[in-house]
């Protein structure tokens, strides 16, 4: 047992990785780091206080044990972990705001920080709104897959690593996990439509169903491309392999461009909403949402946009690294990271401004008769350029 | 000062050889429209599909009811589509949530009362009724009106085609889903109103016109504002139509989907642009001129292609001829000069006797038919309004198509449910 002495024996700032339920393994994890200080700073307060009252109680040792630092420290994490996606899926938001009111010539929301705090105002909006719900809606398919859609959602946006020091888990075949999890939205929003018992719903769920054939065949080819450049499915790995070399968007640029499409369809985002196309289908597979669920669900499509994004950043933009600046890599990479994933969102943007929304046999066509052979082009420029040893 | 701002060598003359919108091979001759073919890249109708699948194809079709409150619809009315899947196989319009008896009210109101009640026919262009019904009371009376006056409507009807054509090309930028080609028409709209606002002082309900002449003269502002305005707008409309025209999302929806015949025309009333889009080479501005058309160059956009795309074409077309026309006219009336008179004391009786009176509205040929009967009321105003006429022919039009290409079809028609429901 230390003697206590003063405030600092409590607040002693120990390393995280020897903690024995350490969860990462052997790698070293900043946001458990910063969680493990801020439950250092507060539960060794704590314990301070409780100790100067009550000398050598045993509630003062076990606030600040490795267990219960442990415990506590991933309650912070988890928090953390959700916080930096949602942050940036509202600066997306509001860059897409802004981006567009130019383009439109207008100004783009002017609350507050040049706009920013109107997504507060929206997201505040939302929780104050009635929920109404129709009679004849299916109650449990109706929740359930409302609450599916958000929670796969925000599960993907937090499984995206932000650098090699940030991340939940570093699974082997972390980027097939990402995909397959992003793939099982359509079904819920299927099973949604069909659920709300009104036309438009059902015609926007099978709709996104209808899309998903379309652009998800050439996504895994291109993720399988991308594997087979870097030699691994690791996220860490890929961005590894794009170390202060040049990014893959120079060696499969057909694959960037194909990619950036599918994913603007993955996301639903326009030119490719056909499931949400207010025109025909007033909110499409939306439509009896009201509330907070629809506020939620408008989340999860940015939420769902973000991670299109890290996911173009993680496979073609070499990840949280600039090339060719080796190690001053290593100061900022999770807001590098983030900033090449808003820039990404900006092509997205200048995609939506000057197009129109497709039908669902055109995004059939473009998906099988342009996406699938461009991915497999790039396939077999990467193919020949691994076999002549370019890269 | 005659045509200080006019060259007639900029404007092409139509119809142009070799310029068509559509394929020569995805023209269709009636013969094959009755057995139900469609061009290449039109989606086929499923009841085609059974027959070529023997039958086996056993989907159950069911009714939406598109509306009153859609956002396709651009006002208040119901388009009942039978869809199979995304196909539609059948469609019925249903109107009259916007009826406000307008020609039942119009029997007891003096005759300049109805001017302002006129006004309210069509929000988008509200000039152009005032000016027909103010036409037919001096068709009834006999009255020649001022030459300068003439010009001065000329130029007002103008101002207001512009106006419903800028909101027609808006409206087409949501009903695509896109919502930059919204705001910029919008905005170009703007620039029209406030052309209004010069002339008039009313943005959208002028009650300018009057029986036997206009309100006022046109303000020196206006004669100022209107060429500047005439020369920004030709070189805005292009920004515009360069983001729709040139770019394969706008056009792949357009071009072969929504195809009507001439005959199909002839046989549901349709006239305006829908008109000529189907290769009808008529205008009423120009075939049966009134209010000094007839003195002015212009001419008349008309494509054979009958799809949307044509009838986009030539909405778009009518905007620069609008500009042009707007140009002749104004020279004209700086010509006459401030002192030529702009109105006619008119009598408040109209002798007794039945009057007729066509002009081309924005959207169509709109018709006025009075009986009079020697007071100083109407014994009778029909209103024949083009889109009343131009909906009926949404069964025509969108069967056979997908749910998602209604929006592009309908606003092809440019629907406005004030004049429909009346």
């Amino acid at each position: 047992m230390v003697e206590y002495q003063s405030i600092l024996d409590w607040i002693n700032f120990p390393d995280p990785m020897s903690n024995p339920y350490y969860p990462f393994g052997d790698a070293y994890n900043l946001p458990y780091d910063i969680s493990m200080k801020i439950w250092e700073i507060l539960g060794g307060t704590i314990a301070w206080l409780l100790n100067l009252i009550f000398p050598n109680n045993g509630i003062s040792g076990w606030l600040v044990c490795d267990m219960t630092a442990n415990f506590f420290a991933l309650v912070v994490f988890m928090i953390l972990m959700f916080a930096v996606p949602f942050i940036g899926c509202l600066v997306s938001l509001w860059e897409e705001r802004k981006i567009l009111g130019r383009a439109m010539d207008r100004r783009g929301t002017m609350i507050g920080m040049w706009g920013f705090l109107q997504c507060v105002a929206d997201g505040l909006k939302t929780f104050m709104k009635e929920n109404v719900q129709s009679k004849a809606v299916d109650k449990m398919a109706f929740m359930w897959t409302c609450s599916l859609v958000i929670g796969v959602s925000v599960l993907l946006a937090i499984m995206v690593p932000l650098s090699g020091r940030w991340f939940v888990v570093d699974y082997g075949s972390g980027l097939l996990i990402i995909m397959a999890l992003y793939a099982l939205a359509p079904f819920f929003i299927l099973v949604s439509g069909w659920a709300q018992n009104n036309k438009f719903t059902l015609i926007g769920g099978i709709r996104a169903a209808e899309m998903m054939l379309a652009y998800e065949i050439p996504i895994l080819i291109i993720i399988a491309t991308v594997a087979l450049e870097a030699g691994t499915f690791n996220i860490n790995g890929i961005v590894q392999a794009q170390y202060d070399t040049i990014p893959y968007f120079i060696p499969q640029f057909v694959g960037f461009i194909t990619f950036l499409f599918c994913a603007t369809a993955e996301a639903e985002r326009a030119p490719f909403d056909l499931a949400e196309a207010e025109s025909e289908l007033v909110e499409g597979w939306q439509t009896e949402y009201s509330g907070m669920k629809w506020g939620l669900i408008m989340l999860a499509d940015y939420l769902r946009g973000y991670v299109s994004c890290a996911m173009i950043v993680i496979m073609f933009f070499g990840g949280w690294n600039i090339p060719f600046i080796g190690d001053w890599n290593n100061y900022m990479p999770e807001f590098v990271f983030l900033l090449k994933a808003w820039f990404v969102f900006l092509l997205m943007i200048l995609i939506r401004v000057g197009t129109a929304r497709v039908r669902t046999d055109q995004i059939l066509n473009l998906g099988w008769r342009v996406f699938m052979p461009l991915a497999v082009a790039n396939l077999m420029i990467v193919l020949m350029l691994k076999v002549g040893g370019i890269i | 000062m005659a045509n200080d701002n006019y060259d007639s060598s900029k404007y092409p003359k139509y119809p142009i050889e070799g310029f068509d919108t559509l394929p020569p091979d995805m023209h269709l001759t009636p013969e094959a429209i009755a057995e139900g073919a469609l061009p290449e890249n039109v989606p086929r109708n499923p009841a085609a599909w059974t027959h070529v699948h023997g039958g086996r194809m056993d989907t159950d079709p069911m009714w939406i009811t598109m509306g009153p409150q859609h956002p396709f619809s651009h006002g208040l009315w119901t388009l009942r589509v039978k869809a199979d899947g995304e196909m539609v196989t059948d469609a019925e319009p249903i109107i009259g949530y916007l009826h406000r008896g307008w020609e039942k009210e119009v029997e007891n109101r003096t005759y300049p009362k109805i001017i302002p009640m006129a006004d309210r026919l069509c929000y988008a262009a509200s000039m152009t009724y005032t000016h027909l019904y103010c036409m037919t009371c001096e068709k009834a009376l006999g009255l020649e009106i001022p030459e300068k006056t003439k010009y001065i409507r000329i130029v007002a009807d103008e101002i207001n085609r512009l106006q419903s054509h800028l909101m027609w090309l808006a409206a087409v930028g949501t009903d695509f889903g896109n919502f930059t080609g919204f705001i910029w028409a919008t905005r170009e709209r703007e620039y029209w109103m406030d052309m209004n606002v010069r002339l008039c002082g009313a943005r959208m309900t002028t009650n300018y016109p009057r029986i036997g002449g206009v309100r006022n003269d046109t303000p020196e502002i206006f004669d100022r504002d209107i060429i500047r305005c005439c020369d920004r707008f030709d070189k805005a409309l292009w920004d515009i139509i360069t983001l729709f025209d040139d770019n394969s999302t706008f056009t792949s929806r357009m071009i072969g989907t929504g195809i009507l015949t001439r005959e199909q025309c002839a046989n549901l009333g349709i006239t305006g642009p829908a008109m000529r889009g189907t290769g009808v080479d008529f205008d009423v501005r120009r075939d049966d001129p009134y209010d000094n058309y007839d003195k002015i160059d212009f001419d008349v956009p008309v494509l054979t292609a009958g799809d949307s795309y044509a009838r986009y074409v030539v909405r778009v077309e009518e905007m620069f001829q609008s500009t042009r026309i707007i140009r002749q006219a104004m020279a004209k009336i700086r010509a006459l000069g401030k002192s030529a008179p702009y109105r006619l004391k008119a009598p408040m009786n109209i002798p007794a006797g039945t009057t007729r009176m066509r002009m081309e509205d924005p959207r169509g040929t709109s018709y006025m038919y009075l009986v009079s009967d020697g007071t100083d009321k109407p014994y009778r105003l029909k209103v024949r309004s083009p889109i009343f006429n131009n909906v009926s022919s949404s069964k025509q039009l969108v069967t056979g198509c997908r749910i998602a290409d209604i929006p592009v079809i309908m606003a092809m028609i440019d629907m406005c449910l004030g004049e429909t429901d009346r």
